[in-house]
């Protein structure tokens, strides 16, 4: 017979089992004995300021290295904190699994000290969630959370841990068997080949084709087919903010971003093509505007593991449910290129009557530092952000050509997810470039993470693009409430300071001449942190933009009107002007 | 357009998951006729009829929605004509000394009976389909009924 084992044993020994080598979260009454069986452990733990940071750390983990991030928190105020964490891996698909202490299993629902209901809170944000009553379920719990997690649809799992549950003795039988029996991807792991082969036909015969790619692609690492796909069909590729790195864009193919802020060109593209290829994306609001008007001359093929994705905004005429490797490499056996070879020319064409466009102001604009920070790490740096205009910017300024390179919260929008996913990626990726691209508002509401870096001496770059405003919130309120900037001011911070208070570097920038060498600088640095607060103009709006509800030939801040306001323009650099840029070589 | 859907599904039988049902159908705003939840032959298993009011597209969601769900072992519409629906509906109803006969013989036409029968009211129990228990209804009506509950529709497929 095994020798017994606590509960909260049995839990880090299928952690190690799951290859879990690091862990964020903070402890407390009802999850010490887990704590304390960590104490001594491979794992490592690390403790992080707030259980928000450590949900977001699990995330960015998750995002930049494609395995499952570990959060821990205690029972009550702890499990409550990591929500909105959690939310923000649901909305985008991310495998994190959150492990909560509870209250003991005799006084579940008494309102007993630190007791919330964990599981009823995060049902609807959780792809699933065990409550573990008898320690005899533990093994068999983890093991299903982390498959469960990081197979088909990838999402945060939740464990819930009732004290007792913890200190309980039992055998440690380890399962090696999973089985599900209503998780239907075991069930269905073969793809639909009828499916496949429609929409091949329905490529040939396109005039107009664009590739729509979205997360999916990264989380399904399906770069390599869809590149494949790309090359072998000269099909131009265009992908959602969670999509960006799944498709280079140095590649002659390659169409930036769609959607509200999205190219000028590629939404025009977007509004003219016959099909439209969606691979692993979800036809996200701020993807496709109106849905009806999205696309509307196309027919429109959707790749995704996930049926209910499929006509859940936009109404296809392929769907193909499956694993997008899979799909796209049964695809890219069969299917015959069409000739784009006049929609390549129309696309370029456009690409240089509309480039992406900013004017100069006196102080120093945001689209030049992301513009130089891209430059300078040659576009290879692990970029988080928070989120409002600097997200945008970075989505449309800085060059992405790797997966997993952008960590961002596209679907829940979750301002102060930038520094603890950047520290939660530098975790996972020790020798990558981490930056964090962040708003003067979105830092502020996780700037206590920076003690988490500081311990660690990570070398992550914060770039605080700080505009003294909400300024996404102030755009709009410029835009659709006549100017009245209800709450949209934020009161000027020293956050060079406040970096080094935190022990991290801080470094001011309010000249143009200034921000390659503070780059630079900045990357020298390699054993803590460096904060860089550059000080940017107050009142600059991101374009272009479809307003809500708009169909995407209708754009505001388009290169015309820019044009007409005067001003020096500014191209992206990285776009090339030359005739070489999407021809069929 | 917009029509009544009878969904069957089989759950896996232990704690949470009518919740988690209930919650997905409410948070994703689908309307709901009924649900009920059940026992099986598999004590492990139970099995919980939707009757949904949706169009093609919306029931189409709400399949997969429920298919996500890890506690969801099948989902099945099931199609008009092809499955057998019950529901069983109580009724109190006020009676004098010449309507008690006439309630009686319509409760008999209905295949129902007087499960409780006092001085001036009596409650009266029914099984049938969903229209056949709207037709008895429409016809208790006149007498006026003081409480009335139904179950909400059970269903199995036809072989
Ligand atoms: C947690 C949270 N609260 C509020 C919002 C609404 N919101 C969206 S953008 C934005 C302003 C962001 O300001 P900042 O981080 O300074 O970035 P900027 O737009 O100035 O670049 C706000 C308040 C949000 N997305 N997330």
């Amino acid at each position: 017979m095994a020798a017994k084992m606590k509960g909260a044993q049995i839990l880090v020994e299928c952690l190690k089992r799951e290859g879990v080598e690091v862990a964020f979260g903070i402890p407390g009454g009802a999850n010490l004995p887990t704590f304390d069986a960590l104490y001594n452990s491979p794992i490592k733990v690390i403790l992080t300021a707030h259980e928000q940071g450590a949900a977001h750390m699990a995330d960015g983990y998750a995002r930049a290295t494609g395995k499952v991030g570990v959060c821990l928190a205690t029972s009550g105020p702890g499990a409550t904190n990591l929500v909105t964490g959690i939310a923000t891996a649901f909305m985008d698909s991310i495998p994190v699994v959150a492990i909560t202490g509870q209250v003991r299993t005799s006084v579940i629902g008494n309102d007993a000290f630190q007791e919330a209901d964990t599981i009823g809170i995060t049902r609807p944000i959780t792809k699933h969630s065990y409550l573990v009553k008898d320690v005899r379920d533990m093994a068999r719990v983890v093991r299903e959370a982390f498959y469960i997690a990081s197979t088909g649809r990838p999402g945060p799992v939740l464990i819930d841990l009732p004290v007792d549950s913890t200190v309980a003795e039992t055998e440690f039988i380890y399962p090696e068997q999973i089985n599900i029996r209503g998780y239907r991807i075991q069930a269905s792991p073969l793809i639909d080949r009828a499916a496949i082969h429609r929409a091949a036909e329905a490529i040939a015969q396109s005039k107009q084709p664009i590739i729509y790619a979205g997360a999916g692609v990264i989380h399904g690492t399906a770069f390599a087919e869809l590149l494949e796909l790309a090359h072998k069909t000269h099909i131009p590729v265009t992908t959602s903010l969670l999509g960006l790195g799944g498709f280079p864009e140095t590649d002659s193919l390659s169409l930036g971003m769609l959607g509200m802020h999205g190219f000028e060109y590629t939404n025009y593209a977007v509004a003219q093509c016959d099909l439209l290829i969606g691979i692993g994306a979800r036809f996200d609001d701020r993807v496709t505007g109106k849905p009806d008007e999205f696309a509307r001359r196309a027919k429109k093929i959707h790749v995704d593991v996930d049926p209910s994705s499929i006509n859940k905004t936009v109404v296809v005429d392929y769907p193909i449910i499956g694993d997008v490797k899979q799909v796209l490499q049964e695809l890219n056996r069969i299917v015959q290129a069409p000739d784009t070879r006049a929609w390549l020319a129309t696309i370029q064409k456009m690409r240089q009557e509309y480039p992406l466009l900013y004017r100069e102001k006196e102080k120093l604009l945001p689209q030049f530092i992301i513009q130089e920070i891209s430059e300078l790490t040659k576009g290879n740096a692990v970029v988080a952000t928070g989120v409002g205009q600097h997200q945008m910017w970075t989505a449309q300024f800085y060059q992405f050509n790797r997966p997993r390179s952008m960590i961002t919260s596209g679907g829940l929008g979750t301002m102060g997810f930038g520094l603890p996913a950047a520290i939660g990626a530098q975790f996972g990726r020790p020798d990558a470039v981490v930056w964090d691209i962040d708003g003067d508002g979105s830092f502020q509401m996780t700037t206590q993470e920076l003690a988490t870096a500081s311990k660690h001496k990570l070398p992550i770059k914060v770039a605080i693009m700080n505009n003294q405003h909400h300024g996404m919130v102030r755009q709009w309120q410029d835009l659709f409430y006549q100017g009245r900037h209800a709450q949209s001011e934020i009161n000027p911070v020293d956050f060079v300071r406040l970096a080094e208070a935190y022990g991290c570097v801080g470094i001011r920038v309010e000249k143009k001449d200034d921000v390659r060498p503070a780059i630079e600088r900045a990357m020298a640095i390699t054993d803590r942190p460096t904060v860089m607060d550059f000080v940017v103009e107050e009142t600059e709006d991101c374009w272009p933009m479809i307003a809500p509800g708009k169909p995407h030939d209708q754009m505001l801040g388009t290169y015309e009107t820019l044009k007409q306001a005067g001003g020096v323009p500014q191209h992206r650099r990285s776009d090339p002007d030359e005739e070489a840029k999407l021809s069929l070589g | 357009m917009s029509e009544r859907h009878t969904i069957s599904c089989l759950v896996e039988n232990h704690f949470g998951v009518l919740a988690r049902v209930s919650g997905l159908i409410s948070a994703r705003a689908f309307n709901i006729d009924s649900l009920t939840v059940s026992t099986t032959e598999d004590p492990t298993i139970s099995r919980m009829t939707i009757v949904v009011d949706a169009d093609a597209i919306k029931l189409e969601q709400v399949k997969n929605q429920l298919n996500r769900l890890i506690d969801v072992i099948e989902v099945q519409e099931l199609k008009e004509g092809q499955f057998i629906d019950r529901e069983l509906l109580l009724a109190r109803v006020s009676v004098d000394g010449r309507s008690r006969a006439e309630m009686e013989s319509i409760v008999r036409n209905f295949g129902g009976r007087l499960a409780e029968a006092d001085e001036d009211s009596v409650v009266i129990e029914a099984a049938g389909d969903t229209h056949t228990l709207d037709r008895l209804v429409e016809q208790l009506r006149s007498y006026g009924i003081t409480k009335l509950v139904r179950t909400g529709r059970v269903a199995l497929e036809k072989q």
